[in-house]
């Protein structure tokens, strides 16, 4: 048996497990309602704005702009505040004084940040279905699309979560780094409305991020070809956006891999004590 | 006692190969805080080792030196053969840690947790240590009982530290590490704790590197106890050879017309004999009292933290009998 492979399938049963004692717990439960149904709902409420596009309705524009902006808000929400929350209590210095341990931890909080955005996308493409009319497509060759369009958004993503997580030293930073900047660029990266209301330099910045360009790509996956027209140059621009999202990936996993090693390193019993002894003389959250 | 001892008992040694742990000349500073200097120890296959001293001695430092966690200043560290700073995973599998854990894996159940840190080491198994231990098998060894379907986060503290040593063994390792494990303990959590630990070395084989400030627990656990005080090994050795290293220093009292004396003693047969030859009449309660393993202890650390406090030959000291 190769112990890299078992440790590789020990995390994905670990991610799994974790998920589904996730599923259990109110806070969870809490995360998917308010970003499943709070997208639904702002699809709702804008369901008869004029677009001035023929045949396209705003809850069909916003719907793949929404799905990426939650997704990516999942992508790097959990790994960042996992890595923070786990780090203090000795989860990864459990998990790394066994044999591939570390190996097993990072799978294992992969699968879980992958499961995790199933049901976020169960309840806003299923609202969506139900609700909006000609919102969610239906041919195979859509979703064969937007299949790869989703792969090429996570993986472009995924590794921002780790990055914050092994950087950040207090829980909260994840708020500041993580969530903050976030939203933020979700409304500099036309999720929510269009750009071009936005200042030039903002569009060029918000252009720098993963973000703009996988909503770009899931509304390219998504809307018929008239939706270009309120795009920023009027048109799609594929290639550049797999470009962008293929760069992010790879910076991404290369800036991760050392900063997690670099993490994990500095665990110990003494570090968790530390930790430990810090939590008691602050009053619990 | 200024000097240390190095006298490398080959005790219950299995196989009777090389040694388990070698530490030579190992040194840690914090800044300008020196904390080890210059500690030697050896841990022979199949030893309970028991690494006693006063809180901040070191004694954590040095086991996370050991366990790999921490970069030493200088020195020579060996741990199954190999540098613990520059180890492959497969040296992980023959290392057992307890941790003090703390609130990780609170929604897990002991069970769950223990067959999936278990499965790391499935790969790893041999038909002399076949790996994992089977989870039911550890579940059972540190009695963890109906607790073992409970989620973590409801278990009591001494629960939890089983579960703690249940983790530590669940790969059936060849060197155990244990920092501190019955900190903050009541007396039955603490001696449950004490038995699971001999249940372990009489079972499994396992060598057993302990630290712990309290010296009872030393004493029941350990077949040797090294005390680390002042940055340094002070003493090695079993419970009572540790006890007679301080050869004759013994406590002498009596009493002489009404009042009372105490003197320690190196030689107190010899020191007894003259007493009562210089007062033939006068001399009653005479009482001698040898050093008990807590005075060897107390001395010993107080000798190392404040070099001019070596008793010498004590002065005699008279008190009124009031």
């Amino acid at each position: 048996m190769n112990p890299v492979t078992n440790a590789i399938a020990l995390g994905i049963r670990r991610g799994w497990h974790e998920f589904v004692i996730g599923l259990r717990s109110p806070s969870d439960q809490g995360f998917y309602v308010m970003f499943g149904l709070g997208s639904l709902a702002l699809l709702w409420f804008n369901r008869d704005e004029d677009l001035g596009i023929p045949g396209l309705t705003l809850p069909q524009l916003l719907l793949p702009s929404i799905l990426a902006a939650i997704l990516m808000f999942s992508i790097v929400i959990t790994p960042a505040y996992a890595l923070a929350l786990e780090r203090k209590d000795g989860t990864v210095l459990r998990l790394r004084v066994g044999p591939y341990g570390l190996h097993g931890y990072l799978v294992g909080l992969m699968t879980l940040t992958l499961v995790s955005i199933l049901p976020l996308l169960v309840i806003v493409l299923g609202g969506s279905a139900l609700l909006f009319e000609g919102a969610v497509p239906r041919d195979p060759a859509t979703w064969a699309l937007i299949a790869g369009t989703l792969l090429l958004g996570i993986l472009a993503n995924l590794p921002l979560g780790f990055v914050i997580g092994s950087l950040v030293t207090k829980l909260q930073q994840v708020t500041t780094w993580g969530m903050a900047p976030t939203v933020a660029l979700a409304y500099l990266s036309g999720i929510f409305g269009d750009m071009e209301r936005l200042w030039g330099w903002v569009q060029v910045l918000a252009q720098l991020f993963p973000l703009y360009w996988f909503g770009h790509l899931m509304r390219f996956a998504f809307l018929p070809e008239a939706a270009a027209a309120a795009e920023l140059t009027g048109g799609w621009r594929v290639a550049e956006a797999v470009a962008v999202l293929a760069v992010w990936a790879v910076v991404g996993f290369a800036l991760a891999i050392p900063l997690v090693r670099r993490m994990s390193r500095r665990q110990s019993g003494a570090a968790v004590a530390e930790a430990r002894d810090q939590a008691a003389n602050q009053p619990v959250r | 006692m200024s000097e240390p001892h190095h006298r490398h008992r080959r005790g219950t040694t299995v196989d009777g190969d090389a040694p388990v742990v070698v530490v030579c000349g190992l040194q840690m500073r914090y800044g300008d805080h020196d904390v080890l200097t210059g500690v030697d120890l050896e841990v022979v296959r199949g030893e309970v080792v028991v690494l006693l001293g006063p809180n901040g001695a070191g004694k954590t430092t040095t086991i996370e030196i050991l366990e790999g966690f921490r970069r030493p200043s200088g020195g020579h560290v060996e741990v199954l053969g190999e540098d613990p700073l520059h180890v492959d995973e497969a040296w992980r599998a023959r290392i057992g840690m307890v941790l003090q854990s703390w609130r990780d894996h609170a929604r897990w159940t002991p069970r769950a947790l223990l067959d999936h840190l278990g499965g790391f080491y499935r790969p790893f198994s041999t038909t002399d240590r076949p790996r994992p231990v089977p989870t039911q098998a550890v579940i059972d060894l540190v009695v963890l009982g109906a607790a073992a379907d409970q989620r973590i986060i409801t278990l009591s503290g001494g629960q939890r530290r089983r579960l703690d040593v249940g983790v530590g063994i669940i790969g059936r390792p060849e060197l155990l590490f244990l920092d501190e494990p019955t900190a903050g303990f009541d007396p039955q959590a603490r001696r449950d704790f004490h038995e699971l630990i001999q249940r372990l070395t009489d079972l499994e084989h396992t060598t057993v590197l302990l630290t712990t400030h309290d010296l009872a627990e030393a004493e029941k656990l350990a077949d040797r106890i090294l005390i680390l005080a002042g940055g340094q090994i002070v003493a090695d050795g079993s419970a009572d050879a540790l006890a007679r290293q301080i050869r004759g220093r013994a406590e002498v009292r009596w009493t002489r017309d009404g009042q009372r004396f105490v003197h320690a003693a190196d030689d107190a047969t010899a020191f007894v004999r003259e007493l009562l030859a210089d007062h033939p009449a006068g001399i009653d309660d005479l009482e001698v009292r040898r050093a008990s393993l807590e005075d060897t202890y107390l001395e010993l650390v107080r000798a190392h933290l404040d070099p001019g406090a070596v008793t010498a030959p004590g002065p005699t000291i008279a008190e009124r009998v009031s």
